[in-house]
């Protein structure tokens, strides 16, 4: 339980969080995706401690992810409730969040909830000519005969796609 | 104690005006977009524009909360968004448009999702790194509505006769209107923004994707403009008596 650094890399976050409060961000989960946490997810961009002050910076994913102000809140209830009387929770927009930041143990958490993870940020032209749909494998059955029905999905975050393998329809959590 | 240039304004008179610009253009489109949601022609794309609307109004938050900032007032992004008026509002007019059936919404989010994504790329350079960062954040999302609405033109353009037909509609009906997005004034200058520059890769994208539609650019003149100014077509008032009631009947309520 190290948030978020289980993979040996950094992830999203600028500098390693003291332990004990990594422990308390470990518990606020993403209410949208609720396999992963806000340090997982790469929402949570560094925790310092000075004094009786703690200060969370964080990130969106996406700029109108309802889901933020959620994990705001939780983020700063969750310190609250574990004794840490003075809490700010600031928000950054540089660097723009990425997928990048997905550590591979969580995306392991993700394809095992149902969600394909996004696979790395690659350079795709602005208007492709012609499909150029990434295969996604199917996170239940692991065929790659799959084929991507929206680009928008329930949330920002994710696309949906559907298995002809094992005939299920599947969300992807888009590479960012 | 205000800050005064030569000129006497306040000076972050022209910061604040072009924020506004910015804010309101997402704003406002963001509104017409998501008059689609539960109204969408196919469960997907309800989502999709549904999705997009939602992207479009996080910018405006990011815009117009630095433009409160920037400003010193104590007005933030619900301030803005909620309790100004019709002349208070700076966005282009072509995005105040009722949304008008599916082409049209298509074709418009093309025109402008192509004009936004070059202006956030410069603007993700600006020396104002507050502004930068809210460019740089806004301009990956924008790629995505680029690439949607620019693969939608090309299904209705190139389509059935109806799609044709309606897409070529929304296209003459929208072009004029697009003169606006590039006319430069003093305030664009002192951002640092080239109009000219950001046209140029404008016309060219946009020119090449609708000969992939086969679609027409039309001849023409550009239609009278003047939404960064405050000057806007009848629409705008009723779109705004529509997003603003709530807000207003309910000072200060949360939900």
């Amino acid at each position: 339980m190290t948030g978020g650094r289980a993979d040996g890399r950094t992830g999203g976050l600028l500098a390693s969080i003291p332990e004990a409060i990594a422990r308390v961000l470990d518990s606020v989960k993403d209410p949208e995706v609720p396999v992963l946490s806000v340090v997982e997810l790469g929402v949570v961009r560094s925790a310092e401690v000075e004094g009786d002050r703690v200060t969370v910076t964080i990130t969106p994913t996406y700029s109108g992810c309802p889901a933020l102000h959620v994990m705001e809140r939780e983020i700063r209830d969750a310190l609250t409730a574990a004794g840490y009387s003075d809490v700010v929770v600031n928000t950054v927009f540089a660097p723009a969040w990425t997928t990048d930041w997905i550590p591979a143990p969580a995306r392991e958490k993700l394809r095992v909830y149902g969600i394909a993870p996004p696979g790395p940020v690659g350079a795709e032209p602005l208007i492709p000519l012609g499909p150029t749909v990434r295969t996604v494998t199917c996170p239940y059955c692991g065929s790659s005969n799959t084929t991507r029905e929206s680009e928008f999905g329930p949330t920002a975050c994710k696309s949906l796609h559907v298995c002809h393998s094992c005939q299920q329809p599947f969300e992807h959590f888009k590479a960012f | 104690m205000t800050v005064r240039r030569s000129d006497g304004q306040p000076a972050g008179t022209s910061l604040f005006e072009y924020l506004l610009r910015l804010g309101d253009d997402r704003l406002v489109l963001g509104h017409r977009t998501s008059e689609w949601c539960g109204h969408g022609p196919i469960l997907e794309e309800d989502i999709a524009l549904a999705n997009i609307s939602l992207d479009l109004l996080g910018h405006a938050t990011m815009f117009l909360k630095l433009a409160g900032q920037v400003e010193g007032e104590g007005r933030d992004e619900d301030a803005l968004a909620y309790w100004r008026d019709e002349r208070g509002f700076r966005n282009a007019q072509m995005l105040e448009l009722p949304k008008g059936d599916f082409a049209f919404t298509i074709v418009r989010l093309f025109l402008y999702s192509v004009y936004s994504h070059f202006l956030l790329e410069r603007l993700s350079s600006s020396s104002n790194t507050e502004l930068a960062d809210i460019a740089a954040k806004s301009a990956k999302e924008t790629r995505y509505h680029v690439r949607h609405a620019a693969e939608w033109v090309v299904r209705l353009g190139y389509g059935t006769e109806e799609s044709h037909h309606r897409a070529q509609d929304a296209l003459d009906e929208l072009w004029p209107w697009t003169g606006e997005f590039f006319q430069a004034d003093n305030i664009d200058r002192e951002a640092g923004v080239d109009l000219a520059e950001i046209r140029e890769s404008w016309e060219k994208l946009v020119r090449e994707q609708l000969s992939r539609a086969t679609l027409e650019v039309p001849d023409g003149p550009m239609r009278m403009t003047g939404g960064r100014k405050g000057r806007h077509t009848e629409h705008l008032g009723h779109m705004l008596a529509e997003m603003q009631i709530v807000a207003r009947s309910h000072p200060g309520a949360k939900w």
